[in-house]
């Protein structure tokens, strides 16, 4: 029981640390790559390559001034960053990152903990992450902050029914809740990927990852152009930081659950082996994103509401119909 | 260890709720409303009912979620609220009493007899298989009439509120302006 204990705190703060600071490199690694799709440099001055920029903005973020405004409600602004940040490690704790491996004669399965409904544990965790954007525009006195808020309500409600039942599809056929099974389920190689036999839930489900983590198309929380920054208007330093790494960590927590359910996971492919296997198809679904950012416009609220509610969720329950179908 | 979480995951369910009935904020209110429905699915989880306490976080957080956007659309959330209050002690009364009569409702199995699983788990089955096989034979009947009713009510609120649906309101042109505004007017 102790070494239970004492294996899945450690097994947290070595998650927690090593995603932290992923999510720091994940914003060099976004701002360069947009750099050289819109022929730019990108950072290139702070180091060789402009590497040691992760560095010189995470000094900046830790030592400017933390400003709560004047109207504001106090607890619930300077709380609100922290549930956005919180939430994105839960959801990261019932996810499955490696295939077991052993260090010191000591069995490691790189799980924080198992829980044999994993996948809706993971939606959930994630879903309620967006308690943090809308509770910061809402306690911040700030008609952007209210803008911003009243979006994530939108956003929330939209893409909610369309991961929910495009992960519905993969789930009858394995039949199973947990990850690990999902993972178990494709051990044949690539040609037992999911993705060949659900091609759209695979996009769809895609699309509401993007929605779910606010990234470029449905990213209406905090256009610059429409809302200065929506939510995150008043917040500054570590506050707003807190928001980035949640949203970084969001990030990397879609990545895997699309790998592990749709990709194949983390079974080796061929001579890669296994944990290598699913970093490569992590930083690929992580450059996905940047790339689409680079190449798409915005939507506006109603638009993805529309896509959401019209498009996508019969989309979905066709989808499901007909697998059910094939199953029986 | 399940004793030591019972009672943590207890005082801050029941200390969140009390705030939700007894602040004045409407954030404060809704905020410890959010939490407590979270805090109360570790309840299912230290009792092994992982199933259910997803669904419990999924489903209310969801739900929550929707009376936020109510508590934007109708309070300046920075500030308190004055509620009317027209007779205290009425309140208190049948508050009170109603918050006994569950009590009483609810023990009275426990006193009575103690609580067997009338259906329990079969070997073998894990958590949503379970919930499923339960659902799916004992109370097909109930369940289905459930889902019924839900559907029932999801065609109300679409006629109720598709009234004027084919005209957006974001994209809506000058011209149409006036037009708009007419039809509003024979809304209300």
């Amino acid at each position: 029981m102790d070494a239970l204990i004492i294996e899945t705190v450690v097994k947290a703060i070595v998650v927690l640390l090593v995603i932290s600071a992923l999510a720091g490199f994940g914003t060099y690694l976004e701002r360069k790559v947009l750099a050289f799709m819109q022929r730019r440099l990108g950072p290139m001055h702070v180091g060789p390559f402009g590497l040691l920029q992760i560095l010189a903005d995470g000094i900046k973020l830790f030592t400017k001034e933390d400003i709560v405004p004047q109207h504001a409600n106090r607890l619930i602004f300077m709380v609100a960053p922290a549930i956005t940040a919180a939430t994105a490690f839960i959801a990261l704790a019932a996810v499955p990152l490696f295939p077991e491996f052993t260090l010191f004669g000591y069995t490691i399965r790189p799980i924080v903990a198992d829980l044999n409904v994993g996948i809706l544990f993971v939606l959930g965790a994630m879903a309620s992450g967006l308690y943090g954007p809308l509770l910061a525009g809402m306690a911040q006195a700030n008609k952007w902050g209210i803008i911003g808020s009243a979006r994530t309500a939108i956003l929330f409600l939209s893409y909610e029914v369309v991961t929910g039942l495009s992960i519905l599809a993969p789930i009858m056929i394995v039949g199973s809740l947990s990850l690990i099974d999902f993972n178990n389920a494709q051990a044949g190689g690539i040609g037992d990927w999911m993705v060949w036999q659900q091609p759209v839930a695979f996009v769809l489900f895609l699309i509401a990852g993007f929605a779910e983590t606010n990234r470029t198309p449905f990213d209406l929380l905090e256009h610059e152009a429409e809302v200065i920054s929506g939510y995150a208007t008043e917040y500054s330093g570590m506050r707003w930081g807190m928001f980035f790494i949640g949203e970084y960590a969001n990030m990397i927590t879609i990545s895997f659950v699309a790998s592990l359910v749709f990709v194949g996971g983390f079974n080796p492919i061929g001579f890669i082996p296994g944990f290598l296997a699913i970093i490569l198809k992590v930083s690929f679904f992580f450059f996905l994103m940047l790339w689409v950012r680079a190449s798409w416009p915005h939507v506006r609220p109603d638009q993805l509401m529309w896509l959401c509610w019209k498009v996508l969720m019969p989309i979905t329950i066709v989808n499901i119909l007909i697998t059910g179908i094939v199953l029986l | 260890m399940e004793q030591f979480a019972f009672y943590l995951f207890s005082v801050l369910t029941i200390g969140l709720f009390l705030v939700t009935v007894l602040s004045n904020n409407v954030l404060y209110a809704m905020t410890s409303l959010a939490a407590g429905m979270v805090i109360i699915s570790g309840f299912f989880f230290i009792l092994g009912a992982d199933f259910l306490g997803v669904v419990q976080l999924i489903v209310y957080v969801g739900a929550v979620m929707a009376l936020y956007s109510f508590g934007m659309m109708f309070f300046d959330a920075t500030r308190e609220i004055k509620e009317k209050n027209t007779n205290a002690y009425l309140v208190f009364f049948l508050g009170g009493m109603i918050a006994l009569l569950l009590v009483v409702m609810f023990s009275a199995p426990i006193a009575g007899e103690g609580i067997v699983a009338m259906y329990p788990t079969p070997e073998g089955a894990n958590n949503p298989q379970a919930v499923g096989l339960v659902l799916f034979t004992k109370y097909l009947v109930p369940f289905e009439v459930a889902a019924v009713m839900l559907l029932v009510a999801m065609i109300a609120g679409i006629i109720l509120a598709g009234k004027k649906m084919d005209n957006s309101l974001t994209t809506k042109d000058e011209n149409h302006e006036e037009e708009m505004t007419f039809s509003l007017k024979d809304v209300r």
